[in-house]
């Protein structure tokens, strides 16, 4: 078809079909939060909070022997790697098949603060409490202007 | 097993696989993932709800459902800030239609670490039974 080509008419159709195929990858955002919404390459969902003292990382890994948990903190980087198993049953059908199996690893940056000396780590009701101690606040330094 | 006024439900075709429709609550809600499978001796439902210890945890049958709830609880410190947040509520909660085949009085349910496994047998009558052919 010989025409008018609508060039800023189709260059925003294009936007807007990416916003829906952004949409689609990583679905609504906003409440309600679904905590199987989450893109494959993120278990576990993780929250982090700070207040003045410290840094509380939450790992939301249920079904996990803490002991084979690899916890590690480089310049205020804090991985967490492990491996959870869930057995194939045999000679049974299976309905649904949601629940994350197999290798993890997830890396969140902390403010850079935290001080690597003093972590704590607890495992309890299938969450990972990370609790990081902050450095006291160094004095403002006073920058003198040219 | 104890009752409450429910919230309305559509009711399904399929009885033992679909979930059935909850009417809007107010409040976000979590659904758990799941794995369900069954073999000759019943169905098996487990469930990861991670912060759920057994005094948060609701589990019952209402009506023809089975009805997975729980509340999440972590210690959050005086003056804590969030950075950041992939779960946004603490209050998990699935429904699933079962199917008249399951025996939903000799319901099992046991909670380690966040994982709810839930086993619910087959009616007794109904379990596969061979039968002997005498020649």
């Amino acid at each position: 078809m010989i025409g008018n080509i609508d060039f800023e008419g189709s260059l925003f159709n294009e936007f807007r079909r990416l916003q829906d195929q952004m949409d689609e990858l990583f679905g609504d955002w906003a409440w309600p939060a679904d905590i199987r919404a989450l893109p494959r390459g993120s278990f576990p969902a993780v929250n982090i909070g700070a207040s003045p003292e410290k840094v509380e990382v939450y790992l939301f890994a249920p079904g996990l022997d803490p002991s084979k948990l690899d916890v590690s903190l480089h310049q205020s980087m804090l991985t967490v790697a492990g491996e959870r198993k869930v057995p194939a049953e045999e000679k049974t059908k299976y309905y649904r098949q949601e629940r994350f199996s197999g290798e993890f690893r997830r890396s969140v940056m902390l403010p850079a603060d935290v001080d690597p000396d003093s972590v704590d780590a607890r495992y309890r009701n299938g969450i990972l409490q990370v609790s990081i101690r902050r450095r006291e606040a160094s004095r403002p330094r006073q920058i003198t202007v040219q | 097993m104890a009752t409450r006024t429910e919230v309305t439900e559509r009711p399904s075709q399929d009885v033992r696989k679909q979930e059935v429709q909850r009417a809007r609550e107010p409040e976000a809600v979590l659904r758990p993932p799941v794995d369900i499978f069954e073999d000759g001796d019943g169905l098996t439902l487990i469930a990861d709800m991670p912060g759920v210890s057994r005094d948060r945890l609701n589990v019952r049958i209402e009506r023809d459902s089975l009805v997975v709830e729980g509340d999440m609880q972590f210690e959050v410190p005086e003056q804590m800030k969030a950075l950041h947040a992939d779960i946004r509520s603490t209050h998990y909660e699935r429904r699933f239609v079962l199917s008249k085949e399951l025996d939903a009085d000799s319901i099992n349910a046991t909670l380690t670490d966040g994982v709810l496994t839930v086993r619910i047998p087959t009616r007794a009558e109904l379990k596969p039974r061979r039968i002997e052919v005498s020649v």
